[in-house]
């Protein structure tokens, strides 16, 4: 899988990030199939409409940056996806949002496994209070049992894979959070990797974060995408420029404008999307 | 909002004002803080010293009465030979039985409020009952009690009793209960079940809602979330919380009072039928006697007392460590 190996010895600091208009990474990859579709997308919260006929398609095995001011809908929409807004009274949608085909917003969908598929990464890390290797292995116990060995090669993996293995291996029974801030982001992306998703939904994931953390965070993300597909909802623009394929715009509940990343930071086609990852409003 | 407006012309600038407004004198400033920190230190000091002079005078009628022999011999009508045995595992008894029902059922009923109940007005009247039960009088409960366990609200004939097992042995069960320990248990169960489901509910909603989305998003059922995830991390808070209700229950006698068991006992519970009595009770009786040598045979009764409560809550404080170890 990945070599955090490498990431560890080149100190990742703010001076090698990219500037938005720097960015220039010609993709040379087949288009990917759709993931995630949405057709005339509506959420409500009670009265209030929180999401305005979006239609959006999600590609396979890239990252998708969500941008926009702050009440703009884009985590609204990101917690359809896995139906996390289940949990929030009042909570409704109409349209339609698919996954592979599948009908998201099917009252009879199985959220459990639905959400096994898509997982998530919440704006502030939120390990469990117990051990590192517990925190990796709760959610595959969750839905398997395991062979001590086969759990213990699995909680290795998925730290591999969020790069944090290095850093932990010699203290895995020890608390979670004892980790760094930027650790614990970590150690939750490996937390939802290990149950084996096919989309990881990051709700503003650096937000909380150092820059050297971030970056960290940033270059797992990159990482990531070869297998895995991944919505970024973020506020730095920056950081949506430096990892993410596709970028798709909200004001005021509504798809402004969605389309490869470049474009959407050098040539927008909206003057409201010119305006904001201009930095002149939001 | 941008300056040189005609508004802003009569706002003057802070600094402007600051001068103009007289200052407070910093000598009184600190001297009130001062004095603040005085007065809570003289309260805390009074709370001490009514404590130790309360301690204090129990040890010195009570201490030379504690010994074995008060700890093994029954109670008597000769204050020499009198003992406190059979009160003493009657509260152990009376006490455990109420500590192994309270537990689940009240955590049970405040996972249910806090984590499944889906907010509506009969779930908020049932919220705002179990809180006002919490200031009930506990005689309120004796006589519950008597009811429902001692006579079974007189479904059946307390002279032929629906009886299984051999009454020489614990494997005996009675219907209705009798005023045996099982009753007194249950009873005690009702006087602190209000006390361990408020402080249930409030140890999980001390609970970070981040916690459960995140076991949530993994996919974890609400089940699994709440038995792998909230209340493990709630757990410390329900044991404080438990640990205050058994202490109440130990020293509740009204409740047992009005169950109408009998106080002069010769005999220690070898069942869930068993007649019992309790500490507070004993003391109770002693207390009641002309002073002399019964006054101090009560003073030793609480130093027993005051022994069982700090044991009950040890192994409380055990138990809360040892399902909580702090993962640093």
């Amino acid at each position: 899988m990945s070599t955090p190996t490498d990431a560890t010895a080149t100190p990742t600091g703010p001076a090698t990030l990219r500037r938005p208009e720097a960015v220039a990474r010609p993709d040379t990859r087949p288009p990917a199939e759709p993931c995630i579709v949405a057709h005339g997308f509506d959420g409500f919260y009670g009265e209030f409409q929180a999401l305005k006929q979006v239609s959006i398609e999600i590609p396979k095995q890239r990252v998708t940056a969500f941008i926009g001011p702050s009440g703009c809908g884009k985590s609204t929409f990101l917690r359809w996806m896995n139906r996390m807004n289940d949990a929030v009274p009042g909570a409704r949608a109409a349209g339609t949002l698919t996954l592979d085909g599948a009908d998201l917003l099917d009252r009879a969908m199985d959220t459990v496994e639905l959400r096994r598929r898509v997982g998530m990464v919440f704006q502030k890390p939120n390990p469990f209070p117990k051990s590192i290797y517990d925190n990796v292995a709760f959610g595959p116990r969750l839905h398997r049992s395991f062979r001590r060995a086969d759990l213990d090669e699995l909680v290795e993996s998925s730290l591999r894979a969020a790069a944090l293995w290095d850093e932990v291996k010699d203290r895995l029974h020890a608390g979670a959070l004892g980790l760094s801030g930027g650790q614990q982001q970590r150690l939750c992306i490996a937390r939802a990797i290990a149950v084996g998703p096919e989309v990881l939904l990051m709700d503003e994931p650096c937000s909380a974060l150092d820059p050297k953390s971030t970056a960290r965070i940033e270059e797992l993300i990159r990482e990531l995408e070869r297998d895995y597909t991944i919505v970024i909802v973020t506020h730095n623009m920056q950081q949506a420029a430096r990892v993410s394929d596709r970028t798709a715009f909200f004001f005021e509940g509504a798809l402004v404008e969605c389309g490869d990343t470049d474009a959407i930071f050098t040539n927008p086609r909206h003057r409201q999307t010119e305006d904001y990852v201009s930095g002149r409003f939001g | 909002m941008l300056a040189g407006t005609a508004a802003d012309a009569r706002i003057r600038p802070a600094g402007e004002l600051l001068d103009a407004a007289t200052p407070r004198s910093q000598a009184l400033r600190r001297a009130a803080d001062r004095g603040f920190l005085v007065l809570c230190l003289g309260f805390t000091a009074l709370a001490v010293l009514i404590l130790g002079v309360l301690l204090f005078s129990i040890w010195q009628d009570g201490h030379l009465r504690v010994s074995m022999d008060f700890l093994g011999n029954y109670a008597s009508r000769k204050p020499a030979d009198a003992g406190i045995r059979a009160a003493l595992w009657g509260t152990v008894w009376a006490c455990g039985i109420c500590a192994v029902t309270a537990l689940p059922v009240g955590v049970g009923t405040a996972v249910w409020l806090e984590e499944f109940a889906k907010p509506s007005r009969f779930t908020s009247f049932i919220k705002l009952n179990i809180s006002n039960l919490a200031g009930v009088p506990s005689i309120v409960y004796g006589i519950l009690g008597l009811t429902a366990f001692v006579r079974a609200f007189g479904m059946v004939d307390a002279d032929r009793p629906i009886e299984i097992g051999d009454p020489d042995t614990f494997l005996y069960l009675r219907l209705p209960f009798g005023n045996g320990v099982l009753a007194g248990g249950l009873t005690l169960m009702l006087v602190v079940l209000p006390i361990v489901i408020v402080a249930s509910q409030e140890a999980l909603r001390a609970v970070p809602r981040s916690l459960r989305a995140g076991s949530l998003a993994l996919g974890a059922t609400p089940w699994q979330t709440t038995w792998s995830i909230t209340l493990p991390a709630a757990v410390p808070m329900i044991m404080t919380g438990a640990i205050l209700a058994v202490s109440r229950a130990i020293g509740e006698a009204a409740p047992i009072l009005v169950l109408g068991v009998p106080i002069f006992i010769r005999s220690v519970p070898n069942n869930l039928m068993s007649d019992f009595t309790v500490m507070p009770m004993q003391i109770y009786d002693w207390a009641n006697r002309p002073a002399g040598p019964f006054h101090e045979l009560a003073a030793a009764g609480i130093i027993v007392l005051l022994a069982v409560l700090l044991t009950f809550n040890a192994v409380a404080v055990v138990i809360r460590q040892r399902l909580h170890r702090p993962l640093q």
